[in-house]
């Protein structure tokens, strides 16, 4: 039991959490913005790896860091467009066209990776955002280490949220969102265009999801390799779910399950480790999501209108 | 801009010219003009399916015209752009109400009046501006209460404060009153009135005569998409425009007295959870008597859709007893509704009653398929299916290519037709019929009530829901008004004037109401 | 713009955009191509070769087919109740653990038939229960399926991750991580003999047989229809919704579990952590190219299964990545779902 505790007093466990929950941030913030203008995006998983892709690719290529972040960003902007062309005006199936996206984002990334690194064994390594410590606030025992000494790109998931928060709940684009997510034909009787705000919010939001994808390549591994999103788009689905569509309570829930998922790894190290496998505690983060879904099924306050397209003239 | 009232009184501020508008094979607007004054209230008058609400479709940019053009103020109005026909000061106020549940009245109010990339909402001046306006038109809502908690009544306001808001000067208004009491029908005259005395010009569409003479100048008549007269309200009468509206002589169906039998329904203190605004039954006790029509008088959203629910096998009484043919009901599903022989006209054909994707014998057996001769024992009998489903489309003149045709394709009398077929052909002991001519024209209208009431003849007992109170005063032998899910006491025909059911309606006159008044 | 429905779609419009979207599919091979510097002819030419230009190729096609076909069915059988399982791939894995269990126990000694149909039977069922699970919240809690059968692949796969280093760690295997494998004895056996082509293909295109008779001659199929196109109508018609859904996850999971069997029953002959290269994505791809039609999944899991192979073989001719094998079948289920769409709908203006 001392071991556990020493683990949840450690500056380490808890800078690690916000660093596990950096890129789900990003990619949570997208998902959000786009299932409160109406369209669920399941490309999400796929969006991330291409983002993770595009950015590394191009710091590898020579460009800085902050130039790779908005290549990854328009990566994701771009499958961001075909998914909102596929749901919004032609109102297809928001899963089918989910899942097709990110069936392709993730061969087009592979397939570009094959194309421009042929040979390579083991993929090369960039040179990754380094930690910036904030004067002063750095110093703060435990809570300095863990908040105020990250990479820039964590800093700025946390300004994302913020941004997202105060965007929605006290702009007009923000109000506009919120009501195409819940009765378009109230948007559109107000001389809102639904078509252009959704597919904004789709573009803009897969946007935000490729930033976090670029988050595991330009911040946390500093090179790109096969399967490294691992399910954590679909991570970020269930975190939607799990913040009922609030930014706030979304943030919380992405760094509740980044805490579990660093505490698991820590208690590996630990002599449980040697008695339960590897495997068990590697699934936790993911059971932990099915019951936080479960848990919030009842609560949730879904966007009225989401998955449900709107044709102009139907009504 | 000439603000002199006696000389803007000939100006036109809204002109439609040759507004043509096709969907498929269709015509539902056929070259109709039409030409609105300032201070001037026109009434668009025409049954279900005459193209009065796409015409306001059209005007407001909903749809595209394929001929014709719009002028608002002289100016022309550029298709299938809303935002234009705000602009132009034109509001409208749907018959779906078009809001969004999740916001509040003031955000309802204020969305797409600030521009998108602003970084603040401005709400503590809106909400000044809008008690203001609530104030000087006489429509209370209180601007910070979410718009899912309102009633119907309260919606409509909202909506037309949004056009208010927006300084609109021609409202266009699509059957406003369908959903209202008596009494709100008069309060929402009172502030129609305030309006055009402020300069505002009005277009009222509704198919109701009484209201239409009651509000409105001059009144233009839609009949199959083309405009078929145009008269002042005071040089006509409603026995005119009724003729003119349908074509013919408007006979209603003869509805001999009723021989009422023995209960076949009985609730006896049902009460049922409300979900979120939407109340639940509260202690409700209702027999439902053979050979007899019972009305069920109410503004929607009051508890009907529980009733139905309840009655449809789609929910259980949380408390009191269910009696159905003297046996208390202990377990109840949709299916065994219909095994007790309970005919089930739901109120929303198109989603609820039929599987658009569905053709007609898949739809005709929805609700037996798991019988004889349909299938024996987990298999179909497709050539039984299109039998039964040809007999339906015969017995019931259900106009379509064959059994074959997917049921999207009908219309919605036909569609209805179907409906009735499907559960009539049962010889049902009860039938529960919600809004059975909702949206339908007049010759279905006449059809559907013709089946209802022979089905009474024959012995069943039925239970009409309607919002439309002058359907349930034509049709109903005894009504039952609904009231925040209480039931009123069982009225007889010609028992109370429909100003008397309008006040219970508003929630009058049930035992330890203290507010009342 | 606006869409507006066709009330009877002419012939040529219903085909015309299916085979449109898979000419442009070709296209878009040519570009691929053409970005990787090669001739697009020649690759393409190069993929049919790989996948149909010799017997050994064709079925190389039909063994990579197998799996497919199974994963296809299982998802086209569950869409058409708009029951999105995701997760064919954790009921495949299922599906493998427990052939491999029964193929390695005592029961191994049975004849040839009851052995197949006890794996294969078994298999089903594991698959089948894997799948309840998420159904069984849906219909409870309404917790969306989609997510909980995605999260439950990763599950699996580090499920089989732990058998594959524990307690089913084959003691021949020298560190790799399998299984044990199969006595030859307790294998699917070959159709003809000398021809590399198990039973399973056999197999699944009963099974497409069985789904499509259940889909149209049964209460069953047309209970799930009607849940598919209007759950809301279905339930006050009096259908069981619950208990459909339920059904058609058993039925589902079942399929997708028989790629499992089938795969180390009569190809691999052991478990191991590669035995599906994403056939349960896949079979999503597979079941939309046939609009969820039963008979269909068949010809659309050997189309799909070709492009897999021919790739594989034109890449080691050429120097074009074999992801485009994998670009090609989402541009695929992409431009399918558009080109389904428009052979309904008109695209009209206002």
């Amino acid at each position: 039991m001392m071991e556990v505790l020493d683990i949840l007093l450690s500056a380490s466990f808890w800078a690690a959490a916000v660093r596990i929950a950096s890129p789900l941030i990003f990619a949570t913030m997208g998902e959000i913005i786009c299932e409160r203008a109406g369209v669920l995006n399941l490309g999400i998983e796929g969006i991330m790896v291409i983002g993770a892709f595009a950015g590394w690719m191009a710091v590898y290529q020579g460009a800085p860091l902050w130039s790779g972040v908005a290549v990854a960003m328009l990566a994701g902007m771009l499958f961001g467009l075909l998914h909102a062309t596929l749901t919004v005006p032609f109102g297809l199936s928001q899963h089918v066209v989910g899942l097709g996206v990110t069936l392709l984002a993730t061969s087009t990334s592979y397939y570009a990776y094959r194309l421009i690194l042929p040979e390579v064994s083991s993929p090369p390594k960039i040179e990754p955002f380094q930690p910036f410590e904030i004067p002063i606030l750095a110093d703060i025992p435990i809570i300095g280490e863990a908040l105020f000494a990250q990479t820039p790109l964590t800093y700025a998931a946390f300004g994302l949220a913020a941004l997202v928060a105060f965007a929605l709940y006290r702009t007009p684009l923000g109000l506009a969102l919120r009501s195409v997510g819940e009765n378009p034909a109230a948007a559109e009787a107000q001389g809102l265009s639904v078509t252009g705000l959704r597919m904004g919010a789709v573009i803009v939001g897969s946007g935000f999801m490729a930033v976090g994808g670029s988050f595991l390549t330009l911040s946390a591994f500093s090179s790109f390799f096969f399967e490294m999103v691992n399910g954590r788009g679909w991570i970020c689905i269930a975190l939607v779910v799990f913040g009922m569509w609030q930014p706030g309570k979304a943030v919380l829930g992405a760094l509740l399950y980044a805490a579990f998922d660093a505490f698991q790894i820590r208690l590996q190290q630990l002599p449980i480790g040697n008695v339960v496998p590897y495997q068990f505690f590697l699934m936790m983060p993911y059971i932990l999501s099915i019951a936080a879904l479960i848990a919030m099924s009842r609560r949730a306050e879904v966007p009225a209108a989401l998955m449900v397209p709107f044709n102009r003239g139907d009504r | 801009m000439n603000q002199d009232k006696t000389g803007a009184q000939s100006e036109t501020v809204l002109r439609l010219n040759g507004i043509t508008k096709r969907f498929g094979a269709l015509v539902a607007n056929d070259a109709i003009s039409l030409d609105l004054r300032r201070g001037e209230v026109v009434a668009l008058l025409g049954e279900n399916g005459a193209g009065k609400t796409t015409l306001m479709n059209i005007l407001f940019g909903h749809y595209v015209a394929d001929a014709g053009h719009v002028e608002a103020f002289g100016e022309p109005l550029p298709p299938g752009q809303p935002r234009a026909a705000l602009e132009a000061g034109i509001g409208m106020v749907h018959q779906h109400f078009t809001l969004a549940d999740n916001l509040t009245v003031t955000e309802n109010i204020l969305l797409g009046t600030v521009p998108l990339w602003r970084m603040g909402l401005g709400l503590g001046q809106a909400k000044a501006r809008i008690a203001q306006l609530s104030k000087d038109f006489g429509l209370s809502v209180h601007p910070d209460a979410k718009v899912g908690t309102l009633t119907v009544g309260e919606r409509q306001r909202v909506e037309i404060l949004k056009a208010l808001y927006r300084d609109a000067k021609i409202l266009i208004l699509d059957e406003p009153t369908a959903v209202l009491t008596p009494q709100e029908t008069d309060a929402l005259f009172e502030t129609l009135r305030k309006a055009v005395a402020l300069g505002l010009s009005i277009v009222f569409i509704s198919h109701k005569l009484h209201e239409v003479t009651a509000i409105a100048d001059r009144c233009v008549v839609l009949r199959h998409g083309k405009v078929v007269g145009e008269v002042n309200t005071a040089d006509t009468d409603r026995h005119a425009l009724a003729s003119l509206m349908v074509g013919a002589e408007i006979t209603p169906p003869e509805v001999s007295p009723a021989t009422p039998g023995r209960a076949l329904l009985q609730l006896r203190d049902v009460s049922t959870p409300s979900e979120g605004a939407v109340p639940g039954l509260d202690h409700v006790t209702l027999d439902l008597k053979a050979g007899q029509i019972t009305g069920l008088a109410g503004v929607s959203g009051n508890g009907q859709a529980a009733l139905s629910d309840l009655i449809s096998g789609l929910r259980m009484p949380q408390n009191g007893a269910m009696i159905i043919g003297g046996a208390d009901q202990a377990t109840w599903s949709p299916r065994l509704a219909v095994h007790a022989g309970i005919a089930r006209i739901p109120e929303d054909r198109h989603h609820t009653g039929t599987i658009a994707d569905f053709d007609l014998t898949e739809n005709t057996i929805l609700e037996t398929y798991m019988d004889p001769p349909v299938s024996h024992a987990g298999w179909m009998n497709w050539s039984a299916a299109e039998n039964m489903a040809q007999e339906v489309i015969d017995a019931y003149d259900v106009r379509c290519p064959g059994p074959s045709t997917r049921i999207r394709l009908l219309s919605g009398g036909n569609m209805q037709k179907l409906i009735l077929g499907r559960v009539l052909e049962r010889n049902p002991k009860v039938i529960l019929a919600n809004q059975p001519v909702r949206g339908l024209d007049i010759g279905a209208i006449t059809y559907v009530h013709n089946r209802l009431l022979a089905a009474r003849d024959a012995g069943a007992a039925v239970l009409l829901i309607s919002e439309d109170l002058d359907e349930i005063i034509q049709l109903s032998d005894v009504i039952h008004v609904i009231s925040e899910g209480r039931l009123s006491p069982e009225f007889p025909r010609g028992a109370k004037t429909p100003a008397e059911l309008g006040l219970w309606m508003a929630g009058q006159g049930f035992d330890g109401d203290a507010h009342a008044a | 713009m606006r869409l507006e429905p066709i009330a009877h779609p002419s012939l040529a419009r219903r085909l015309g955009f299916p085979a449109a979207a898979l000419g442009l599919t070709v296209v878009v091979a040519s570009l691929l191509a053409l970005i990787a510097g090669a001739n697009p002819f020649a690759t393409l030419g190069l993929i049919l070769k790989g996948a149909a230009g010799s017997k050994f190729a064709l079925l190389e096609t039909l063994n990579r087919a197998t799996p497919l076909i199974f994963t296809g069915l299982a998802v086209a059988v569950a869409f058409r109740a708009k029951l999105w399982n995701i997760g064919a791939e954790a009921q495949l894995y299922g599906g493998a653990i427990i052939t491999v269990v029964v193929g390695t126990s005592a029961l191994a000694a049975l004849p040839t038939l009851p052995l197949q149909f006890l794996m294969g039977f078994s298999a089903a069922l594991i698959g089948a229960l894997i799948l309840l699970g998420p159904v069984l919240l849906k219909t409870r809690f309404g917790v969306d399926e989609v997510v909980t059968t995605l999260l439950l692949n990763f599950i699996m796969l580090l499920f089989v991750s732990y058998l594959l280093e524990g307690p089913m760690k084959d003691p021949m295997g020298m560190g790799w991580p399998k299984s044990e494998a199969l006595d030859r004895s307790a294998r699917l056996p070959r159709i003809v003999d000398g021809l590399r082509l198990h039973w399973g293909f056999a197999l699944g295109i009963i099974c497409a047989f069985a789904v499509w008779i259940i889909q149209t001659r049964t209460t069953l199929g047309y209970e799930i229809r009607a849940v598919g196109l209007n759950i809301r109508a279905a339930r006050f018609a009096g259908i069981p919704v619950n208990a459909v859904l339920v059904k058609t996850a058993l039925l589902s999971g079942g399929l997708a579990a028989l790629a499992g069997f089938s795969e180390v029953s009569g190809l691999k002959g052991h478990l191991s952590l590669d035995l599906s290269p994403g056939f349960g994505y896949t079979g999503i791809i597979v079941a939309m190219l046939a609009l969820l039609h039963p008979l269909g999944v068949v010809v659309s899991a050997v189309f799909v299964a070709g492009v897999f192979v021919g790739s594989d073989s034109m890449s080691r001719a050429a120097d074009v990545p074999t992801y485009i094998a994998d670009m090609l079948m989402a541009i695929a289920l992409l431009f399918m779902v558009l080109a389904i769409l428009l052979s309904r709908v008109r695209v009209v203006r206002g």
